[in-house]
């Protein structure tokens, strides 16, 4: 059976739920077992949040240090805070645009350049796909599809068909935004 | 849904979906993660029983309790915590006993991922000597439901179901079971020496209890959540629990370690199996997050076995606090030489730039912020300011939260602060579902006491920190049906409160004049702050103008960046030498508090 360890990072309130419910409704639904774990509760004021999609395994739903083939970072720091699960030969796929920390607002510290997280990021992957996602959020139509890009982008590397990750995007997403969100998804495949 | 088909479902749906498929007749509980989902998805689903969100556990509890007594199947939801405030009506029902089915669930929260302690609460199980069910992934949670009605029934006791985090918020595909809704005939017969506790009926009552254990023990163990692996020739045995067992199933097979292996899933631990388990072995690691429940009965076993000396570890070893994962079993078994693979022992490798910090924070336009604010300008920052357990609780970041230590402490503990000779002046602040928790008796407290202290009411309309539950004071029940809105200046005025204040926080002016009267008033007052969470606001289409700085008129006086909004933030002047400025983005919620704070009238709603 095929076994693939995601780690979707970003901030509360990104749609990192939604990323991570259309990754494994489409293992689900290709007949693929699916252990997840999501961040629910005060991390989502703004705070850290950190979901494991497990494809293929029926152990536990954290995913082990060193041990996860892809990362999707939906945002920078926060993709380089989670760069420990990543395996030697993984891949990581992350937003490029940062979204602030009150502890950086406030100036209590600094937010570190995005260059250098990305260069940095690059040191722990075999491959690496930055994508201004928002930019294409906009194009596709909405701001709000910076996740599903994100999705888009990431699928050339899970072990799901596209067919099967659409399916699930027009299931889980607000009806009147299907079209918007598949224009996402395949905009972000094209990254 | 139910016809055994598979979907994919988060651990509180897939429990929601066996509560629904049991025919439960009466479902309570009161919010708290990781628990809140099950009544959510329950009332969502409408089935044909009453569901409630109670105004706290105990109520909650009893209302489960009553329903059972009454033939009904019933389940009582909350999270660890919560169980200590229904540890009352939960200790005696032991003793009791249920009469239709009755599911105890207790999320428990490993790691206190949102928590204030994590407390480990099959030890509450242990305690009240009713059995419990510690499922390791969600699927195991979905079926445990259908087996602890059919226990509780069997035993007529209550049977507590205790998820962790890890259970509740996980997703997995689930396998429906099919299911045919069963009719409970449901009648109140009185029975006394069950319903009545007098001393007299307890003491049989505990006897009663005690002679049902061994019972229950060997029905339990010989249940499928229990499984053991005896490995030919294997000389080291691992036994593990709950949502530990599958984590060290994973590293079992990393390591390729030859030893048996046994999973326990239920309480009281399964004696014989762990007999069977020490008679084949001669070295043994238990594994469970938090207390070492079944080490204890693993030792105590081992002891009575005379004729063999048995090297037992556990909480030498695994870390008793926190949550586990493979990557911490993998490493302690590594260093205590139960493999020899010593790979994962030392994985850590961070990176070396400096991450800032993203702690949690109140939502842009989120009212508790200008209520700290003119709390703060209004009592100084020397006052202390106990507080309660909900979003306010992120007030730490305004230096408005001094103390927060379990629902409804803050009326109380400031009480004793001042009455302890505390001569600053005391602000304690709660919000709206918290007061009508456990608030009440605390301020009817302090009035009979004569504590001379302000209490902040936060009431924004809503349970907020635990995903916008109704409360009696919205005027709605879980399922959407209008009720009666309590008002809680009504209540306050009840209570013997002289001073009874509601103000706007939005308002900062008149907010902070509010507080100071409050401060200046002798005896308790108390101040209610009434201001919809921007969330629910949002939800209901209302959309405020955002507001804006004009650059020209901001001195860069920094007092808009420490009101804390995240949706301002202070621009490095463009040539060197000049004073920066602040900016608002587009998370700008539209309160205005910020154009209010502005001593240079430089804030403005947008045009």
């Amino acid at each position: 059976m095929i076994e693939f360890d995601l780690v979707i990072v970003g901030v509360g309130g990104q749609g990192a739920i939604l990323s991570s419910d259309i990754v494994g409704l489409a293992a689900v639904n290709s007949g693929v077992p699916v252990q997840a774990s999501e961040t629910h509760g005060m991390a989502q004021r703004g705070g850290s949040v950190e979901n494991h999609v497990r494809i293929g395994l029926t152990y536990g739903s954290l995913i082990p240090k060193r041990q996860a083939d892809c990362i999707l970072g939906l945002e920078p720091v926060e993709a380089l805070r989670a760069v420990d699960y990543l395996s030697s030969g993984g891949v990581i796929v992350v937003n490029t645009n940062p979204i602030l920390p009150i502890t950086a607002l406030s100036g209590a510290c600094e937010y570190p350049d995005v260059d250098m997280m990305i260069n940095e990021l690059r040191n722990y992957c075999k491959e690496l796909v930055a994508v201004d996602a928002n930019s294409i959020a906009k194009q596709a139509g909405h701001p709000l599809t910076a996740n599903v890009v994100m999705i888009g982008a990431l699928s050339k590397f899970i072990p799901l068909s596209v067919e099967k990750l659409e399916e699930s995007i027009r299931r889980l997403v607000p009806p009147k935004t299907v079209d918007v969100n598949i224009e996402a998804f395949r905009l972000g495949r094209l990254q | 849904m139910s016809n055994n088909t598979i979907t994919y479902l988060l651990g509180n749906h897939a429990i929601a979906q066996a509560i629904s498929q049991c025919s439960t007749d009466v479902v309570a509980g009161y919010p708290g993660t990781p628990s809140s989902e099950i009544i959510e998805f329950l009332a969502a689903m409408k089935p044909d029983c009453h569901i409630e969100w109670s105004v706290n556990e105990k109520a909650a509890m009893e209302v489960a309790i009553g329903a059972s007594w009454a033939g009904g199947r019933s389940v009582v939801t909350m999270k660890h915590v919560g169980l200590n405030v229904a540890s009352d009506p939960f200790m005696t029902l032991a003793y009791s006993g249920t009469r239709g089915g009755m599911i105890i669930i207790s999320a428990d929260d490993p790691g206190c991922h949102s928590s204030q302690n994590e407390q480990d609460n099959r030890r509450y199980a242990a305690f009240a000597q009713i059995p419990c069910l510690d499922p390791a992934v969600p699927q195991e949670a979905y079926d445990m439901v259908f087996y602890a009605f059919e226990f509780s029934e069997k035993f007529n006791m209550p049977v507590m179901l205790r998820p962790t985090t890890r259970v509740c918020h996980g997703k997995s595909n689930i396998k429906l079971r099919t299911s045919a809704p069963v009719h409970h005939e449901i009648g109140f017969q009185k029975i006394p020496s069950r319903w009545v506790m007098l001393p007299a009926h307890a003491r049989l009552r505990h006897q009663d209890l005690i002679n049902k254990q061994q019972e229950m023990m060997q029905e339990l163990g010989l249940s499928k959540w229990n499984d053991l692996d005896i490995i030919e020739g294997a000389k080291i045995g691992i036994i593990a629990s709950g949502v530990a067992s599958v984590y060290t199933k994973e590293c079992l097979k990393k390591f390729n370690t030859k030893a048996s292996f046994l999973k326990i899933s239920t309480y009281p631990p399964p004696v014989e199996l762990i007999k069977e388990l020490l008679g084949s072995v001669d070295k043994v690691l238990v594994i469970e997050e938090m207390e070492p429940i079944v080490e204890d009965v693993v030792r105590s076993i081992s002891n009575s076995i005379s004729n063999k000396e048995i090297e037992i570890h556990g909480k030498d070893i695994i870390p008793g606090y926190g949550e586990l994962n493979v990557s911490i079993i993998a490493s302690c078994m590594a260093s205590s030489g139960f493999t020899d693979n010593q790979e994962e022992a030392d994985i850590v490798d961070k990176t070396s730039i400096e991450l800032p910090n993203r702690p949690p924070v109140m939502c842009p336009g989120c009212p508790h912020r200008a209520t700290y604010y003119a709390m703060k300008k209004a009592f100084g920052k020397d006052a202390v300011f106990p507080g309660d357990i909900g979003c306010y609780t992120l007030g730490i970041q305004m230096e408005t939260m001094d103390t927060c230590l379990c629902m409804g402490a803050s009326i109380t503990i400031a009480t004793g602060i001042y009455h302890a000779g505390e001569t600053k002046p005391i602000c304690c602040s709660i919000g709206d579902s918290t007061f009508l928790h456990t608030g009440i008796p605390g301020l009817l407290n302090a009035v009979y006491n004569n504590a001379d202290i302000t209490v902040a009411i936060l009431d924004n309309r809503t349970t907020a920190m635990t995903g916008h539950q109704p409360n009696p004071g919205t005027g709605q029940t879980v399922m959407g049906d209008a009720t009666y809105m309590v008002s809680l200046e009504d209540i306050a005025t009840s209570c013997g409160v002289q001073f009874v204040k509601v103000i706007d926080p939005f308002n900062v002016e008149s907010t902070i004049e509010i507080f100071n009267k409050a401060k200046e008033h002798k005896g308790t007052s108390v101040v209610i702050s009434k201001q919809e969470c921007i969330i629910t606001a949002r939800r209901r289409g209302i959309k405020p103008r955002p507001f804006e700085v004009d650059i020209d008129k901001c001195n860069g006086c920094r007092m808009c960046i420490k009101f804390g909004c995240p949706a301002i933030q202070f621009a490095d002047a463009q040539v060197e030498g000049e004073k920066g400025y602040a900016h608002i983005s587009n998370l700008c919620a539209g309160c205005g508090v910020c154009a209010s704070i502005c001593p240079f009238d430089a804030i403005k709603e947008v045009c």
